[in-house]
């Protein structure tokens, strides 16, 4: 069973849609001892990083995300989720977020020409780092996965398993032990997508 | 690097697509599902789905189709056509859209895309302006292009863009049916006062018009069409194919 967790952010539809469509059993739920007796856990978002980390610790989830992560249960975040999982953000202020994983939140502007568009939306291709990471164990290289944002993972490079190229390269998911995150959205991203939840799911 | 989108949109009418669809091998040429499948696993790189019903039973059953898509297609979903209130956005969101495209509803209430994009964020507000050449200037139609609005197309749209829409599908009424290409100059009209993705509509009547759209105007970032798709006189496979032939960044699946 997977927890996707629902802390009030985000329309988690199509992630349990895309859960059912490659077998898994999910649940979407705030409840923490179904949390905790999950296998595994997803932390999905959208929306502004301050108002969801103050979600998150408000309902007392943050809590309990990261003591499941500490005892090893698998736990990927997606989009904001996976922003969530780094120590602190920059978006509107400074934020803390659960500091699972080692890196801040920057904006994509500081790092991007300024012709090019913000956010960075639409589909891009991976490329991976460092030894090819578990949950890509069912794609490739260059494939395309769909992006939706304006804020990247920056000082994480220990953790990054996939860039992706928007006028610099931009941390597209990372990995550190049982903790995952990606920054785009596989429940968005077609077969490619299924294939990276699949993954995920035999953990 | 971001590839360029290509988006079938298909309109919807009391759950069943219509205008003519001309498939072989579907058994349903009117299913939406089976169509949004058939072009997800052709390559489509996102959907559009119009709403042309009247009736409150027709959106009821809209719903309940845009659900059913949710459920079995995993790439994103534009829906639009009456949406009028932030009621109308909830409506369609939580049955799997990721965007929604606002249209006589903007024009109504202008109001409606700041209060949208502050609610579900500037990426699910898509502005689709209607806009026509009246005297040599571009104006915003509404109802579907039957009603003149006055409104100057460009400053209409910045606006729009301005309040939080953070995306553009500018379809131009001069080219619309005509398949003789997309609208150029209209398209650069708008690419240069918005910072966001535009997405052409209007005109495209072969794969040379994809070309000739992206090679001369980099800024767009889509091509919409609808009938060229669903009567097979464009295979997406090919389009996509021809768009990497020419150095155009695509995603071919």
């Amino acid at each position: 069973m997977i927890a996707i967790i629902d802390y009030g952010v985000g329309n988690l539809f199509s992630l349990k849609s895309s859960l059912a469509a490659i077998g898994a059993e999910a649940v979407v739920t705030g409840d923490a001892s179904a949390i905790r007796s999950a296998d595994k856990i997803i932390l999905p978002g959208v929306g502004a990083f301050g108002d969801a980390a103050a979600k998150l610790r408000e309902t007392g989830l943050d809590r309990v995300v990261i003591s499941e992560a500490e005892k090893g249960k698998p736990l990927m975040g997606i989009c904001l989720g996976m922003q969530l999982l780094l120590e602190k953000s920059f978006e509107y202020g400074e934020h803390d977020g659960l500091g699972l994983i080692k890196g801040e939140i920057r904006p994509i502007a500081d790092v991007i020409p300024k012709e090019l568009k913000i956010p960075h939306i639409g589909w891009n291709a991976l490329s991976f780092k460092g030894e090819k990471s578990k949950v890509f164990k069912y794609i490739n290289e260059g494939d395309h996965v769909y992006f939706v944002h304006s804020f990247y993972g920056a000082e994480c490079e220990d953790s990054v398993i996939a860039t992706t190229e928007y006028g610099a390269s931009l941390t597209a998911a990372v990995a550190r032990d049982n903790v995952y995150g990606c920054q785009f959205h596989p429940e968005k991203s077609g077969d490619v997508g299924l294939r990276i939840l699949k993954a995920f799911c035999e953990i | 690097m971001i590839t360029k989108r290509i988006i079938p949109c298909l309109d919807v009418k009391n759950g069943r697509v219509v205008k003519g669809v001309n498939f072989e091998g579907l058994s349903d040429v009117s299913s939406p599902v089976e169509l949004a499948r058939y072009y997800s696993s052709a390559g489509a790189d996102e959907l559009v789905f119009y709403d042309i019903t009247a009736s409150a039973e027709g959106r009821a059953l809209f719903t309940d189709i845009l659900r059913e898509v949710a459920t079995q297609i995993f790439i994103p979903l534009t829906v639009g056509g009456g949406i009028n209130t932030v009621a109308d956005f909830d409506r369609v969101l939580k049955c799997g859209a990721d965007k929604v495209s606002v249209n006589s509803g903007a024009i109504r209430n202008p109001e409606l895309i700041y209060e949208a994009a502050k609610l579900y964020g500037d990426q699910c507000v898509v502005i689709s302006a209607d806009v026509k050449r009246v005297d040599g200037v571009f104006r915003v139609f509404a109802k579907g292009g039957r009603e003149n609005t006055g409104m100057e197309a460009i400053e209409w749209i910045r606006r729009c863009v301005g309040n939080g829409a953070g995306e553009v599908v500018l379809n131009s009424i001069d080219t619309d049916g005509v398949k003789g290409g997309f609208d150029l100059e209209m398209l650069d009209a708008v690419c240069q006062v918005v910072n966001v993705p535009v997405i052409a509509s209007g005109g495209a009547g072969c794969i040379d018009h994809f070309t000739t759209l992206f090679k001369s105007l980099p800024k767009v970032d889509a091509g919409l069409a609808a009938s060229i798709f669903h009567f097979g006189e464009v295979k997406i496979e090919d389009l996509k194919r021809e768009l990497h032939k020419n150095n155009i960044p695509v995603r071919l699946s």
